[in-house]
Formats: C-alpha cells, sequence, structure tokens
C-alpha cells in the first residue's frame, strides 16, 4: 500500500467531490478515508488513498490533480502520507 | 490515521509561512582526483562531480513534488581544494582554472552552489594554501556559482593571525574585482574559527577530509513557521515559549530528516547530517528578527536581543536533536542581514549596529554574515572585525564565521543589492579608530587554556 493524501481547498460548488473521486476511479486509485471540513468559508477536503496500483506516475497524477482542481476553482494538491506522518506522529 | 487538521496544518506552513528544506547538499571527496598536471586535475575534477552528482537536481526536484514540499537549493560541497590542488597548482593562476572547472561543473549538474573553493589554515598556511588563498579574488570574479571559504583558527589551534591578515586584504581585493556588480565576490566568500567538516550552507560548505567519499546532508529552514507558532504563546511566560519553540523545531526538523533519507536512498548515497539551522530569507515574513519581534523585543537589536537569540537557539537544537539521529553542520540560528527583511529594517531604522550582531554571535551561529560596510573601510579594519569575531569561536569551542562585503563606492546609509537569496543591504558603518598595528604583528594566538582537555 502506497499511501497518498490529496487536499481539495477552495470555494465549495457542486460536484468537487465527484469530479475528484471520478479522477482516481479512472486511474485505479483506491480512496482509503474522506474527511471534510469547512475552516473560514473555504471548503476543506482530505482523502487517504492507495496509489499502489495506480496507473499514472506519481508526478504526472500531481499535475493532472492541479490541473482539475484549476478547473473547478480550488486548489487540489496530493502529498505522500510520510510527510504528515512525519511531521505530527512519534 | 493522520487528521484534516495536522494536514491543513502543514501545507499551511508550506503555503503560507515559507516551510521549506533550504538544501540538500552533496558532498564528494575529489581526493582520488589529485594528480600532478593541472589540466589532468580539472578534468578529474569536473569527470567526478558531474558523475556523482547527474542526478542530484532531479532527485531533488522529484521529491519536491511528491510530498509537496520546496527544497530551495541543490548543492554540491568538495574537499577544500587546497588540498585537491596542491601538487598541481605552482601559480594562483592554476587555481583559478580549478575554480572555473567547478564552475563549469556546477552549471552542467545544474546546481545552485557549489562549495570547497576552501583552504583550511587554522594554524598554518601551506604554499599550497597561499595560492589558493591569493587565487580567491580573481576565482571568485570569473565564476558564478563557486563559493570559497577560509578556516583562521580553532578552539585546538587558536588563531593563525598571519592569515587573519591575509583574508582582510583578499576581503578588499575580492571587492574590487567585483566592483561592477557590487562586490558580489564577497558574498560567496566566508572566513570561518572551528569550521565543521559537514556543513551544507553556503558560502562555507566544504566536503571535510573525516568524511566518506559522497555524503547527503541536508539544511532545514523555517522562521516563518517559528514566527507564526510563537503568535500563540504571545505573552506567556519563558517556559511556555521554549516549549513552543521545541515543538515547532521537532516538526520542522522532522520534514528535513524524511527528505535527508529520501534523497540519500533515491541517490544511493550516504546519508550525513541534518544541520538545525533556522535560516531566513529575504521573503516577507520569512525572518528571524520577525521572531524577536514575536517575542516582544520592538526591533531585533533592542536590549534583550542576545537573551532571546540564546533562547531561540538553545531550544531549536533541543527540539531538533529529538527529530533526527544525526545532527551536524553548524546548527544554530542564522543572523545574516541582506537575507532577512527583518534585518534589514533594524538595520535601516538604528536599531541594529554591527557591534550588537557581534555580540549576538556569542550564542548563535555563525557570525557576522552578508553585512554590507563602506567600500573605503582599510584591510587591517577588516581583519580586525575577522579576529575579534574568530576570537569568539575559539574561546567559547564553537564556529563563527564572518562574511562582510566592502562596497566600492558606497558610503553608509546606501543599499545594495545582491538579487535572489542573497537580498540587499544597508550599508553599515564600522569602527573607525585604527588596528593597524595590532594585526601588523603576525604570528599566532596561542589555543586557549581550556582546549587542553587530554
Amino acid at each position: 500500500m502506497k499511501k497518498t493524501v490529496i487536499t481539495v481547498v477552495g470555494k465549495d460548488s457542486v460536484g468537487i467531490i465527484a469530479k475528484t473521486c471520478t479522477y482516481l476511479a479512472d486511474n485505479q486509485i483506491n480512496i482509503l478515508d474522506i474527511s471534510q471540513t469547512i475552516v473560514d468559508g473555504f471548503f476543506n477536503m482530505m482523502m487517504i488513498v492507495d496509489v499502489a496500483d495506480s496507473k499514472k506516475e506519481f508526478g504526472v497524477m500531481v499535475d493532472e490533480l492541479e490541473k482539475l482542481g484549476e478547473d473547478m476553482g480550488c486548489i487540489v494538491k496530493a502529498q505522500r502520507e510520510d510527510i504528515f506522518d512525519k511531521m505530527h506522529r512519534l | 490515521m493522520i487528521n484534516i487538521h495536522e494536514v491543513l496544518e502543514t501545507n499551511e506552513m508550506i503555503e503560507k509561512e515559507n516551510l521549506d528544506v533550504r538544501t540538500i547538499t552533496l558532498g564528494i571527496s575529489l581526493l582520488n582526483c589529485i594528480d600532478t598536471d593541472v589540466d589532468r586535475l580539472c578534468e578529474k575534477i569536473y569527470t567526478r562531480i558531474t558523475t556523482v552528482a547527474k542526478d542530484l537536481v532531479a532527485t531533488g526536484e522529484e521529491i519536491e513534488k511528491e510530498y509537496g514540499i520546496p527544497i530551495v537549493n541543490k548543492r554540491i560541497s568538495v574537499t577544500p581544494i587546497a588540498l585537491v590542488g596542491g601538487s598541481a597548482c605552482k601559480t594562483p593562476k592554476d587555481y583559478v582554472k580549478i575554480a572555473q572547472t567547478l564552475d563549469r561543473a556546477a552549471k552542467t549538474t545544474g546546481v545552485n552552489f557549489i562549495g570547497g573553493f576552501s583552504a583550511l589554515v587554522s594554524k598554518g598556511m601551506t604554499k599550497s594554501d597561499e595560492l589558493l588563498i591569493q587565487s580567491i579574488p580573481e576565482a571568485l570574479a570569473t565564476t558564478d556559482f563557486v563559493c570559497s571559504s577560509v578556516n583562521l583558527g580553532s578552539t585546538k589551534t587558536g588563531l593563525n593571525m598571519d592569515a587573519v591578515k591575509m583574508m582582510g586584504e583578499i576581503i578588499l581585493e575580492t571587492a574590487k574585482a567585483t566592483e561592477d556588480r557590487d562586490g558580489i565576490g564577497c558574498a560567496k566568500l566566508v572566513v570561518f574559527c572551528n569550521a565543521p567538516d559537514d556543513n551544507p550552507f553556503m558560502a562555507g560548505a566544504f566536503h571535510g577530509v573525516t568524511e566518506a567519499d559522497e555524503i547527503i546532508n541536508v539544511g532545514v529552514s523555517g522562521p516563518g513557521v517559528m514566527r507564526k507558532a510563537l503568535e500563540s504563546v504571545h505573552g506567556a511566560d519563558f517556559g511556555t515559549l521554549c516549549e513552543k519553540v521545541k515543538k515547532t523545531a521537532f516538526k520542522i526538523t522532522r520534514v528535513g530528516q524524511l527528505v535527508a533519507r529520501e534523497a540519500s536512498q533515491r541517490l544511493g548515497i550516504p546519508f550525513g547530517i541534518i544541520d538545525l539551522s533556522l535560516a531566513p530569507t529575504p521573503a516577507v515574513g520569512d525572518s528571524i528578527a520577525d521572531i524577536f519581534e514575536e517575542m516582544g523585543l520592538e526591533r531585533a537589536g533592542a536590549p534583550g536581543t542576545t537573551a532571546a537569540l540564546a533562547l531561540l537557539n538553545d531550544q531549536v537544537k533541543k527540539g531538533g536533536v529529538m527529530a533526527s539521529s544525526y545532527v551536524g553542520g553548524l546548527s544554530g540560528a542564522f543572523i545574516p542581514v541582506s537575507e532577512d527583511q527583518g534585518m534589514i529594517n533594524a538595520v535601516v531604522d538604528g536599531a541594529l549596529t554591527l557591534e550588537k550582531l557581534e555580540a549576538m554571535t556569542c550564542v548563535c551561529s555563525v557570525g557576522l554574515d552578508m553585512i554590507a560596510i563602506p567600500g573605503d573601510t582599510k584591510a587591517s579594519t577588516i581583519s580586525g572585525i575577522v579576529a575579534d569575531e574568530m576570537a569568539i569561536g575559539m574561546i567559547n569551542q564553537k564556529t563563527t564565521a564572518v562574511r562582510l562585503i566592502p562596497v566600492c563606492g558606497k558610503k553608509v546609509g546606501d543599499t545594495v543589492e545582491f538579487g535572489g537569496l542573497l537580498g540587499y543591504a544597508p550599508v553599515m558603518p564600522v569602527n573607525s579608530f585604527d588596528c593597524t598595528e595590532f594585526i601588523e604583528r603576525g604570528g599566532r594566538i596561542p589555543a586557549p587554556i581550556h582546549s587542553f582537555k587530554n
């Protein structure tokens, strides 16, 4: 399993989750966990996904998700989980 | 499992508070390149560097992308060139040739800087050391990415005052040789006392002879993150303040450790150390001076600044050592003037003087860093400032350094622009009383009594 964190931050609108999930499904990326919150009026979503079977190279996925975000008017980032894990867990 | 607030906190640090990994520095030993012919030596050096470091920049960029954390610099440090060029170089010109080779290798590999055009002369100078030092002005004027350093003393050996005198003159010559670019050559030249072998930061990085063939050292950053974190303990007592600094330093360092481990694995080169220094940048908010202001000082340089810096430096180390198994390099807060907007403001407002900066270097790495001084400053005055700083390092068993930039044709109050991470600086006044007779004495200052620990 290769855990990756995908974050979506931006103005709330219809279909943000649907579009992101469609992209992930199309690329064989399995969603393990989703959580969502509103901070300062902004939509914040975090997904933990498994990219072990992903059809795309990690870098390509990062770029495509970023592009998808731009189309939806939000910022979509994909980062390996380690960076959060190392920073917040002993 | 990681929760959304932790994820958002990390990304907030990266996006809004300038959290980054300041540098991945690849140390390369050039001892196996030694040759008696200077052209053959240059060829070997070029081949060795461009072979070992060929994937450094690409790997760094890959890691940046996958973890979403900027890695600002990818750098190379090499064995002090005075050791490598000893049998081949007969004149300073020969050393300039090596500097130009290093520059070419830096350009081919795409790194931001290459350090190690250095001589270690803490006790005495070999002919080779002397030739290298003489070549520094031309070497730095005719290259773009080469950084040079000279170790002038140590707690164990005392201070080489002949070399201190010589470096005063060399710093001035380097400024003159790069006069058309506001003395930028001096921004790439630093003198040390107790120089570490594994420093990943420029201009002082070199790959010491105690190191392996190749090694990855990483420098973290994060003054912006620290300042933001301290906002949440505004007005709290020192115990609470220290706890916050420590925890924040831990988080920053863990990211550095992760990047170091990844880089080491992907390049197949062993991991050396993490340098825990808080390194500012000219970006607004990414400033050590701003941390002081958050702690309750009106400006950096106000009474209390040395205590604030001592506290900050110590707590950063305490948090950092817990986060990484191998800590080394300089590991202290940096207080460069030109690279820190808050420091620049403090100088412009008259809150921060050269003398206060000197006092601050007693409690932090590294030293008098990126300070522009009038171009008509005498060589002996520069040597005097260097000697003072070296003495602080020698007596306190710590690294100290001096990176002064005499700016030809400029006087106190003028501003010089270096660009990029080097920033800009107001020209600071220097004590005008003379120390020539003291510097002219020559010889060595003996090692201090507490160095005899055997």
